[in-house]
C-alpha cells in the first residue's frame, strides 16, 4: 500500500526540481515555461493523491481545471515567445529589459 | 515491500530523473523530451492512483499537444544555445540550496510524521465496476457546470489570444498575398475586354510563287 506521503514527497520533488530549474535557466524563457509546467504537474499529483485518499472525486474535478488553464497559459506564452523572437531576434531574458523595470 | 510500491518508486524514480535531466541539458529540444518522459511516468502514477481518467488526459493533452507545440516553438526559433547557458554553474549552488531548503521544508510537513499510513489510514480501493470518467463527469456537469462552461470559454479566449498575437501582415511587395474576397467576386467582364475592330485581310502571296518558277 502506498502511503499518502509517498505521493506528497514525489509532487515537493518534482515541485523542488523545477524552483531550481528557473533559477538555472534563467535566460532561457522555453525553459522557464517547461519548469512552469513541471511545477503545475507537482501540484496536480498532490490533488490526486488527496482526491484518492479522501475518497472525493472534487479534487480530480480540480485538477481537470487546472490542466484546461494551462494549456491556455502554454499556447499564449508561446505565441508571446514567438513575438518577441520575431521582433528582437533572441529569447534571451537579459535582452528583453526595454521597459527598465 | 509490495509490487504495487515497487511500481511506484519505479515511476517516481523515472519521473524525478528524466526531470533533473531536463532542467540541466544544454538543448531545448532535449529538455522538451525528457519533459515527455516525466510527464508519462507521472501519468502512470496518477493511474495507480486510481485516477484514471486523469492519467490519459495527461497524456493525451501533455504529451499530444502541448508538448508537440513546445517542439515546434523550439525547432521554429534559431536560438543561440552557448550564450543562453552561460551563467549555469554560476547560479547553480544558490538554485541547488534555495530548492533543498524548500524541499525540506515541505518534508517536515508532508512527511511520514503527519501523512503517513497510520495516521492517514488505508484509502477506499474501488472494484474493475468502478468507473473514474463516470464519477468525475456527473459533479462536473452538474455541480461545476459555470465552471465548465467558464474553461472553454477561456480555452476559446486562448485560441483568440494566440492567433491575433502571431498574425501578421507584411508589407505588399515582401511576400504576395492572395485575397480570396476578391478572388471569388470576380467577373468575366472584370477580366476580359473585348475590342471591336475590322477583320484584317491578308493578301495571298502564293499566286507569284508560282509566277517565278
Amino acid at each position: 500500500m502506498i502511503a499518502l506521503s509517498d505521493y506528497l514527497i514525489f509532487g515537493a520533488l518534482l515541485f523542488s526540481i523545477s524552483m531550481a530549474g528557473i533559477f538555472l535557466n534563467r535566460k532561457n524563457v522555453i525553459v522557464l515555461l517547461m519548469a512552469i509546467e513541471l511545477m503545475l504537474l507537482a501540484v496536480n499529483t498532490n490533488l490526486v493523491a488527496f482526491s484518492h485518499y479522501l475518497n472525493d472525486v472534487t479534487g480530480q474535478i480540480f485538477v481537470f481545471f487546472i490542466l484546461t488553464v494551462a494549456a491556455a497559459e502554454a499556447a499564449i506564452g508561446l505565441a508571446i515567445i514567438v513575438l518577441v523572437f520575431r521582433n528582437r531576434k533572441s529569447i534571451n531574458v537579459d535582452d528583453l529589459g526595454s521597459l527598465k523595470g | 515491500m509490495t509490487f504495487e510500491q515497487f511500481m511506484f518508486y519505479v515511476l517516481a524514480g523515472v519521473a524525478v530523473i528524466s526531470s533533473l535531466m531536463m532542467i540541466t541539458v544544454k538543448n531545448p529540444v532535449k529538455a522538451a523530451l525528457w519533459l515527455v518522459v516525466t510527464f508519462i511516468a507521472t501519468a502512470a502514477v496518477w493511474i495507480m492512483a486510481e485516477a484514471e481518467f486523469l492519467g490519459l488526459v495527461l497524456i493525451l493533452v501533455y504529451v499530444g499537444a502541448v508538448m508537440v507545440l513546445f517542439l515546434f516553438v523550439v525547432m521554429m526559433l534559431d536560438i543561440n544555445l552557448a550564450k543562453l547557458k552561460e551563467g549555469f554553474t554560476r547560479y547553480l549552488p544558490i538554485g541547488a540550496m534555495a530548492s533543498v531548503a524548500t524541499f525540506a521544508m515541505m518534508y517536515m510537513v508532508l512527511g511520514p510524521a503527519h501523512f503517513g499510513l497510520e495516521i492517514t489510514g488505508a484509502p477506499v480501493t474501488h472494484g474493475p465496476e468502478y468507473s473514474n470518467t463516470a464519477a468525475i463527469a456527473v459533479p462536473l456537469y452538474t455541480v461545476h457546470a459555470y465552471a465548465f462552461i467558464l474553461a472553454a470559454v477561456l480555452l476559446l479566449v486562448g485560441i483568440v489570444a494566440a492567433i491575433a498575437l502571431t498574425l501578421r501582415h507584411r508589407p505588399a511587395g515582401e511576400v504576395l498575398y492572395q485575397d480570396i474576397d476578391k478572388q471569388v467576386k470576380t467577373q468575366a467582364s472584370d477580366r476580359v475586354r473585348i475590342v471591336k475592330m475590322d477583320a484584317v485581310v491578308e493578301k495571298s502571296t502564293a499566286p507569284k510563287e508560282e509566277e517565278d518558277k
